[in-house]
């Protein structure tokens, strides 16, 4: 029995030692984000903690957080709702309206497809069109990328919510003199609503996140988002660390809200295209 | 439901009006993204690798050279040292999470006392943008200011490692910076595998005395086998998408030293501005992961039936 609970506190202390790993890099970004630059040179722990920093970001003239921090919201905004209706309608009709196997099998590996591809591969087309376009450097270009990049995400965790709801409902509802449609969003969305709500969300947080088309696709502030504007601060000669500092935690916010209310459905979702255990 | 031909145009009518039109427009939209947005791309790659293209005065001028762009690549010594040290990171970083990934799952799926907290907070590196992890890692990188340096200064060490400057340390730092971010994904997966396991089959080995060690390795382990061959498939597709980080954290320097096939990519496109070069190379990189992707799919098609 002794033995059993030494066990235990020394997997709890290891474990304590993966937490600390995980979260120190965090609580330095947001130590660092709160000193002056003299602080930071120095390396000390002890300081005076000052939103300086914040306010050099989102106010100061050698920045553009608020535009940035405008367009991110915006484009993290459009591309959730858009997979969220257009992803959720796809995923109800492909699990639940006798589509033949080899069509849902066959949007099911698409989706897949491009989830694994290296979406370095689709940058010069979508340059290309976005220049063609006119919406080269405006967010409807990151929107345009990010709403693919996002869609087997939307797709493949509503169809594992409709998976869940029992058949019956619908046929009820049709019975009862619904149509389809009406079965759909009358019936099915709200019961799916908590499911529904984690899948936008979730699409939300990596929109936010993404790097690769918020940079290829914009040259200025008019349509970059957060994660560039941290970039280029990395690429001046001389890096202004405690705004970088301020700035990668701005960009962190929505990912930590999100543990807070972390729950099963999100897990899941971080791992579309593994096989189920 | 009535067979309707595709040809009658009042079977035509009553599918995208009637009563039952609901499932036909439902799946409509994404259809018409997946083909405009990830077919269509495709067919505008092969075109662009077949030609030299160029912007002047705003307009794109393009001009047919056939397989000229085999010329170029034979020309370009970057795009082996990318492949090269994409193929270092990827191999380093499978194998590494993979162990790590796996532990982590064991250890957390062992106890109940903290399993929420460790839980959430273990997810974290997998949502918050990359970018910052990059910056929040050359922050402790700093050869000047950073957490290390300064650690190290504090302990008295003369020898103060550049980091990400250090040509023969730069793609182990990246790596680094890649298992803390990428172990969480590996851990997910393996937790799934391991709490899939029967109960009864744990409680058996334990009652015939079997310890901790012998039970990872003569339960857990092979019961997870395929999961775990699968999860590692699967982080290899992802760890060839590497960009966000090596980005900030190096560029792809110093010199070629993490130069990776993403980052070559765009640096041809974007500081190069050789569009029909870039596009000929992510083609090729189309081609192998379609190959490496359908083999990930057989795998896991092979696993799930022997599971059950």
């Amino acid at each position: 029995m002794r033995q059993k609970t030494l066990h235990k506190i020394i997997l709890n202390l290891a474990l304590l030692v993966v937490v600390f790993i995980i979260l120190f890099p965090v609580f330095y970004i947001v130590q660092t984000s709160l000193k002056s630059t003299a602080d930071i040179y120095s390396g000390t722990f002890f300081f005076t903690a000052r939103t300086k920093n914040y306010e050099e970001i989102f106010t100061g003239s050698r920045s553009n957080f608020a535009e940035l921090t405008r367009n991110s919201l915006v484009v993290s905004s459009a591309v959730a709702i858009i997979c969220g209706g257009i992803g959720s309608l796809a995923a109800y009709s492909v699990s639940r309206l006798n589509w033949p196997r080899w069509v849902t099998g066959g949007i099911l590996v698409w989706l897949l497809f491009i989830n694994m591809m290296p979406p370095i591969v689709f940058v010069t087309p979508y340059y290309l069109w976005a220049r063609a376009a006119g919406i080269y450097d405006t967010p409807a270009a990151v929107v345009m990328a990010h709403v693919v990049l996002n869609m087997p995400l939307a797709v493949i965790m509503m169809m594992n919510f409709f998976a869940e709801v029992p058949k019956e409902l619908e046929e009820a509802a049709v019975i009862d003199g619904c149509t389809q449609w009406q079965a759909f969003s009358r019936v099915i969305v709200p019961i799916v609503r908590p499911g529904l709500a984690a899948m936008a969300v979730l699409v939300f947080v990596f929109s936010w996140k993404e790097f690769l088309f918020a940079l290829s696709l914009t040259t200025t502030s008019a349509g970059r988002t957060i994660p560039v504007g941290i970039a280029n601060f990395v690429q001046e000669f001389n890096i202004r660390y405690g705004e970088m500092a301020a700035g990668s935690f701005v960009a962190m916010i929505p990912a930590l809200i999100l543990v807070l209310l972390a729950q099963r459905h999100i897990i899941k979702g971080l791992t579309v295209g593994a096989i189920k255990g | 439901m009535a067979q309707a031909s595709l040809t009658n145009p009042t079977d035509m009518r009553a599918r995208l009006f009637g009563a039952g039109s609901f499932k036909y427009w439902s799946v409509a939209p994404l259809l018409i993204i997946l083909v405009i947005f990830t077919a269509l791309p495709i067919i505008q790659l092969l075109q662009m690798s077949v030609s030299e293209l160029e912007f002047i005065e705003g307009e794109l001028v393009s001009e047919f050279i056939g397989l000229g762009q085999l010329d170029n690549l034979a020309k370009d010594p970057i795009a082996g040292i990318a492949i090269k040290n994409t193929l270092v990171f990827v191999v380093a970083v499978v194998l590494i999470e993979t162990f790590t990934g796996f532990a982590l799952a064991v250890a957390i799926s062992r106890t109940r006392t903290f399993s929420i907290v460790y839980r959430s907070v273990v997810i974290i590196p997998l949502l918050i943008p990359p970018v910052a992890i990059g910056t929040m890692w050359s922050l402790i990188y700093d050869y000047n200011y950073g957490l290390i340096t300064t650690i190290l200064i504090e302990l008295g060490v003369q020898y103060l490692p550049l980091w990400t400057a250090d040509p023969d340390l730069a793609l182990i730092s990246v790596i680094i910076v890649d298992v803390w971010h990428w172990t969480s994904f590996m851990f997910l997966i393996m937790l799934a595998g391991i709490e899939s396991i029967p109960p009864s089959l744990l409680e058996a080995a334990r009652v015939d005395g079997a310890n901790e060690f012998r039970m990872i390795r003569h339960v857990i382990l092979p019961m997870m086998a395929p999961t775990i061959l699968v999860a590692m498939l699967l982080r290899t597709i992802l760890a060839f998408k590497v960009f966000d980080q090596i980005f900030v954290l190096t560029s792809g320097g110093p010199g070629t030293a993490t130069q990776v096939i993403s980052m070559h990519i765009y640096k041809v496109f974007s500081e190069q501005f050789r569009l029909g070069y870039a596009a000929f190379l992510s083609l090729l990189v189309a081609a192998f992961m379609t190959v490496f992707v359908v083999f990930y799919f057989w795998a896991s098609r092979v696993v799930r039936r022997r599971l059950g």
